[in-house]
């Protein structure tokens, strides 16, 4: 029954409503020409960006050295039997931490203050 | 009393840890084992103040959104241990142990993968899901589509997901505790499914928050401590600890009758890359699985609507991502603590030499090597923890995909109250608590290794690609979403099947007959899924199309700037 129900809804097509836009046209509007939020836009999207082809390139070099060149990896760095891949390793952890924290930082100080700009002047 | 509870040997422990996937040992005699009573003293503890803390979070959790985001009430650093705690499983801790007492430098291979798709949720999802959201991911890859179509894929991919865990979850936990607790099998996996459902049927999300807070902390600080005691072992010297691990393992090769020449090169292959990387196929298709897996899993998602706003949700993301890397840098220590200190030992290991209970025993009996039986018994009772944790907020995602994106918002077309709501997810929570434990009793013979894999797969493939294009492309349709995500959907779960996880070493057809070779099916169920969405949605001009295109801007809008987001409900 419950499948039935469920099926019917599905075929049925309820009136569509645009999921929970409330928000008046008139501040859309505003918002949109307001050039502070196309630089918001623009910026965090950009820093976004750089930041996960940074992540990317850094995890998938990471993988390509252990897919292409294992002996590399394992050359040791001192007299000791400690390898290059090691810190290599480590180093990939601390720089997923690290591109972490310097997006939520200036996300949290610069685009936080921004975006409380905007808001405030689209009222 | 200790070694004849670890005589006890289980097949699908293995499941545990990736890099045995099919070497399960031998099934021994089950025979009656003394119960270990630290652990259980221990756990009974947590037991106590979990329900304490739930009788408190019931108390508070009176309407839908006290039960799916515990009122939006949640702080930054609160939700970012509640993260971590959801992702470091009882998987992670004792399979990537075992992975780097097996491998070495491998099984940093693991962590890493399991931490790199942190950032990319950070950038690209965090605070667009506290924005555009409201109790579950479909709300906001919904946000402009049609509710009927996107809600029943949504909740398809989560419940999908969702049942794959908690089934590798459930005989994970049934099997652990047989063998740390001297418990029978199906008890221990009725304990474990009759705590949950406690945890979520009353206290919901603020419970199941506290109690993967709790799990968190605990499992940190003991992680700490075992690190701690290795290093100190070696004077806090790396390279001390690194020539041991290889001393150890040459030995071991001399032992098992390999020349001094052979036995010098397996020791020192523990610092370099292995058998980990078949080919790089593979390696690609794995790390994608394991990047953008993270992104899709329903019960990481819906963490981000339990604080206040996209600050809180940013600071989040940045405190899961520091613990979970704390948390992996400090397991593979313990890996080479596992090396060293419990490889060496010979009343640790079976006739054969290898550990006693299988190789996902190596991080408990560091913990008993380092501190003894109390601390053997702390760990014990933290890996029964962590498996309650993960459970409890992988069932509360399911049930809310059944109350809110089935029941409220697609068969009461968002006319629900929320008293009938939150009736619906309790029913559906001990549905799906029942099916769990049902599950865990029907597979506990079968060799279960594939079914992480396979969720962090379809929450890659299926869930991934839709939240994403739904938010960031403006020409993504209901159309193209739900047929993409769909296709992602079948094409991980065929490709897995035809793979030689499942089709060898499940199916049991001979070894190099998988018609599908490679380890994941990401890269090309992925691939499939973005290339669908985008043809479809392409080809769409449907009166439809044009008005959830036209929808965009507000949308993104809203997921910028927060403008109209759902506040925290507050008490």
């Amino acid at each position: 029954m419950f499948i039935d129900v469920f099926i019917n809804h599905i075929l049925s097509s309820p009136k569509t409503t645009i999921g929970g836009v409330k928000m008046s046209d008139q501040i859309v509007a505003k918002i949109k020409a307001n050039p502070k939020y196309q630089h918001l836009k623009s910026t965090r999207t950009g820093l976004g960006m750089l930041l996960s082809i940074l992540m990317l390139i850094v995890y998938y070099g990471f993988i390509a050295l252990v897919a292409f060149n294992k002996d590399f990896l394992g050359t040791p760095i001192g007299a000791g039997v400690t390898s290059i891949g090691i810190p290599m390793a480590l180093g990939v952890i601390l720089f997923t931490i690290a591109v972490t924290a310097i997006y939520v930082r200036r996300a949290n100080s610069e685009f936080d203050k921004l975006t409380a700009e905007i808001l405030e002047e689209a009222k | 009393m200790i070694s004849r509870l670890l005589a006890r040997i289980s097949p699908s422990l293995a499941f545990l840890s990736p890099a045995v996937l099919a070497a399960g040992p031998d099934l021994g005699v089950v025979e009656k084992q003394a119960v270990n009573q630290t652990a259980i003293i221990l756990f009974v503890a947590f037991v106590a103040i979990t329900l304490w803390i739930t009788k408190w979070a019931a108390s508070r959790t009176k309407s839908a959104s006290d039960f799916y985001t515990a009122g939006g009430g949640i702080t930054g650093f609160q939700n970012g241990l509640a993260i971590a705690g959801d992702y470091m499983s009882a998987a992670s801790f004792l399979g990537i142990t075992a992975a780097v007492m097996t491998g070495g430098f491998d099984g940093l291979l693991y962590s890493i993968g399991f931490l790199v798709g942190w950032p990319v949720i950070t950038f690209l999802l965090a605070e667009r899901l506290r924005n555009l959201g409201k109790f579950t991911f479909a709300d906001v890859a919904g946000y402009r589509f049609k509710p009927g179509p996107i809600r029943a894929f949504a909740a398809t991919g989560t419940l999908v997901t969702v049942l794959f865990y908690l089934t590798a979850q459930m005989v994970g936990a049934g099997s652990l505790i047989k063998l740390l607790f001297g418990l029978d099998y199906w008890m221990a996996v009725a304990i474990v499914g009759g705590l949950m459902m406690i945890y979520v049927l009353f206290g919901g999300m603020t419970a199941t928050t506290w109690v993967q807070i709790i799990k968190a902390c605990m499992l940190l600080s003991g992680v700490t401590f075992m690190a701690f005691m290795v290093m100190s072992h070696y004077g806090f010297s790396f390279e001390a600890l690194f020539a041991a691990g290889v001393q150890v393992k040459t030995q071991l090769a001399t032992a098992a009758g390999k020349t001094p020449e052979e036995a010098t090169k397996a020791g020192l292959a523990i610092m370099k890359p292995g058998g980990f990387v078949k080919d790089p196929i593979s390696a690609i298709s794995f790390g994608m699985a394991l990047m953008f897996g993270t992104a899709g899993l329903p019960h990481i998602l819906m963490r981000f609507f339990t604080v206040p706003d996209a600050k809180e949700a940013r600071k989040s993301v940045l405190w899961a991502t520091t613990w979970i890397g704390y948390f992996y840098i400090l397991i593979f220590i313990i890996g080479f603590g596992a090396i060293t200190m419990v490889l060496s030992d010979p009343t640790m290991l079976d006739a054969k030499g290898a550990l006693k209970g299988g190789p996902n025993m190596a991080a408990v009996l560091v913990a008993k090597s380092v501190g003894g039986d109390v601390f053997f018994g702390f760990i014990s009772a933290v890996a029964f923890a962590t498996i309650l944790a993960v459970v409890a907020g992988l069932t509360l995602s399911g049930a809310s995909a059944v109350s809110h994106d089935l029941y409220a918002t697609l068969m009461k077309g968002n006319k629900a109250d929320s008293a009938s709501e939150l009736r619906v997810s309790r029913i559906a929570t001990a549905v799906l608590g029942l099916i769990a434990v049902l599950l865990g009793i029907v597979f506990e013979k079968q060799n279960v290794a594939f079914l992480v894999s396979l969720a962090f797969a379809v929450a890659a493939s299926a869930n991934f690609p839709v939240l994403l294009l739904s938010v960031l492309w403006k020409d993504c349709t209901t159309k193209g979403a739900v047929a993409g995500g769909f296709v992602g959907l079948v094409t991980s779960v065929g490709l897995t099947i035809i793979s030689p996880a499942v089709w060898e070493a499940v199916l049991m057809n001979p070894k190099g007959s998988a018609p599908f070779p490679y380890t994941s099916p990401a890269l090309f169920s992925i691939s499939a899924a973005f290339l669908v969405i985008y043809i479809v949605s392409k080809l769409d001009n449907s009166q439809q199309a044009a008005s959830e295109r036209d929808a965009f801007e507000a949308q993104q809008i809203r997921a910028e700037t927060g403008f109209g987001a759902e506040g925290a409900s507050g008490h």
